[in-house]
């Protein structure tokens, strides 16, 4: 079986910096494939690259084994696209975008109407179609992104950063329908800085930092990751030693921060009842007590770990 | 695949005409700046509508083409509508031919009003044959001339405006529009020959009662070079371009 995308060796440069350095991956016919990172690690870069919108320094990338680079047309036909930054045009009715996206990639008529109508019923946008996109609220412009990206019945869809800045409603649909897309059949090359969506939508995840690949991971292994890492921050009126703490059920580690001390554990929500047992048994007051999510930056740095040791 | 390419020039010529016949700088430059530039310099010196005509049909097409075309490449930047755009399945030497597309039909629409003023004065276009292919060919010539300025990767419109304006007007005044070709000294002909606005405007006269400078072969052979040229150098700026305005 061929793969859906592959990628070798590629690396973008942007002056000095190298946006994407020497990366290699394969996404698998059908899968539902994650790429997160932080700020700046490259996902859009890579995205851009992989849509053919911007050209590679150097590496090789293939779409349906069309090499994106020789024959980028035939490669495009089979791909969906919905950008970070992306707009419909704002001066235009939602229909008439639906229009103009369907006639770029060559539909024809009868048939543009008919998945015209069908997408923007399914999303909810079919009652609105006429009004001018200006007049659209932030997630039904996303909608209809995502509609025009699936006029062509796309055979991946790429998305970069489709939930951000939705609210939870929006999100919850846009996750939904994704869900849907992928049992179809289409793959999904899905790009976002959130641990959570990743996890919960992804078969599998690459975490890339800096332009570089930091890990490949299952979505279960990466929830475990989290969960490892949760911690919670505690401040005494009394300095207290480190190994006193040690001893509560769920501590896995502890680290003195400054005054504070952080201490990890996979059951933060227990911890905080021995927390105000022991204070209360040592007759200590507690300053501060906050619970600690890891950032994605602790994720790499445990993932990276791991992966080297 | 050709063919292909070319219908799909034509479906972003739509969309642009939808959008873009109608905004107000295509409006502040492409029709009143042109009327304004003509009433300044063109009135008041005691000259027939015969005399004015051919300039007034010069500084319309001029205008109107090369108005729309500018503007949509920093609009389309600045809206975040571009990346979307690059990314279906067609050459950038596409889009740029459908944005000229939609520039070259408005300064052709917008040319049959002096003609129509010109027939009501009772002067008419006696060689449409030649009037016809050189309003056509110039069209194009100036749309792309007006797509090449728009490639520096700004997203103000108002930037490539300018830019526009500063290139544009002082070609009106070398290009033989208030003062035939004839009656300019020599040194000041040179500069003439350099602006494709000179060309169209001699065919023009041709076209109306045979005052010619140039024989019309050169005219359409200089239009036609001109064309050819600011059309590829203008594909391959902004291919080089785009990505940087992404
Ligand atoms: N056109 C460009 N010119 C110069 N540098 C760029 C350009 N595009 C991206 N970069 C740089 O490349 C690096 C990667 O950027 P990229 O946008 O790919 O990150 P990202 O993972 O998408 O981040 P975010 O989560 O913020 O969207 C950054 O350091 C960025 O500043
Ligand atoms: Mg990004």
């Amino acid at each position: 079986m061929i793969n859906a995308i592959k990628v070798e060796q590629l690396t973008k440069k942007f002056g000095n910096i190298n946006a994407v350095d020497n990366i290699s991956f394969e996404v698998k016919k059908g899968e539902f494939f994650g790429f997160l990172g932080p700020n700046g690690a490259g996902k859009t870069t890579t995205i851009r690259i992989l849509t053919g919108i911007i050209n590679a320094t150097s590496g090789k990338v293939s779409i349906m084994n069309h090499d994106i680079g020789r024959h980028k047309l035939e490669a495009k036909k089979l791909m969906g696209v919905i950008p970070e930054v992306s707009n419909a045009y704002m001066d235009l009715s939602g229909w008439i975008n639906m229009m103009f996206q369907g006639e770029l990639y060559g539909l024809h008529r009868k048939e543009l109407y008919a998945l015209s109508k069908e997408l923007l019923i399914d999303f909810d946008l079919y009652s609105r179609k006429d009004q001018k996109v200006k007049f659209y609220s932030k997630g039904m412009k996303q909608r209809l992104i995502i509609c025009m990206a699936l006029l062509n019945r796309p055979e991946i869809l790429f998305l970069d950063e489709p939930t951000s800045g939705l609210d939870v409603s929006s999100t919850f649909m846009i996750r939904e329908k994704i869900r849907n897309i992928n049992s179809g059949g289409t793959t999904i090359f899905l790009t976002t800085h959130n641990m959570e969506e990743a996890s919960q939508m992804c078969e599998r995840i690459v975490i890339i930092n800096k332009g570089r690949i930091a890990a490949v991971n299952s979505p279960e292994n990466l929830k475990l990751t989290v969960k490892k890492l949760q911690s919670i921050i505690v401040a005494f009126d009394r300095d207290m030693d480190k190994k006193s703490v040690y001893s509560l059920p769920g501590v896995k580690d502890v680290e003195k921060v400054g005054d504070k001390m952080r201490i990890f554990t996979e059951i933060p929500g227990e911890l905080v009842f021995h927390l105000v047992d022991f204070a209360r048994e040592n007759d200590l007051k507690i300053l501060t007590l906050n619970t600690l999510t890891p950032s994605l930056e602790d994720v790499f740095l445990k993932l990276t770990k791991e992966g080297n040791g | 695949m050709f063919l292909e390419q070319l219908k799909r020039a034509w479906v972003v010529c739509k969309k642009d005409i939808r959008i873009y016949f109608f905004k107000a700088p295509v409006l502040i430059f492409g029709i009143l700046f042109p009327i304004f530039l003509f009433l300044a310099f063109g009135i008041g010196r005691d000259l027939s509508v015969g005399d004015l005509l051919p300039g007034m049909i010069a500084i319309a097409l001029f205008f109107t083409s090369a108005a729309i075309v500018p503007l949509i490449a920093p609009w389309e930047t600045r809206t975040k509508t571009l990346e979307r755009l690059v990314s279906s399945p067609i050459l950038i030497s596409t889009i740029i031919l459908g944005d000229i597309l939609a520039s070259f039909l408005f300064g052709i629409i917008i040319t049959v009003i002096p003609v129509i003023v010109g027939i009501i004065s009772g002067i008419s276009i006696k060689s449409l044959y030649i009037f016809i292919p050189g309003v056509l060919l110039a069209s194009f010539c100036f749309s792309s001339l007006g797509s090449l300025m728009s490639t520096p990767p700004s997203d103000t419109p108002a930037n490539t405006n300018m830019i526009s304006t500063v290139i544009k007007f002082p070609l009106v005044f070398i290009s033989g529009i208030f003062i035939p070709l004839g009656d300019i000294p020599v040194w000041g002909r040179v500069f003439s020959y350099i602006s494709p606005l000179t060309y169209f405007t001699d065919l023009v006269r041709f076209s109306i009662d045979k005052k010619n400078y140039f024989p019309v072969g050169i005219d359409f052979l200089a239009l036609f070079i001109f064309s050819l040229i600011f059309y590829i150098l203008a594909v391959k700026l902004h291919q080089r371009n785009i990505p940087r305005r992404i």
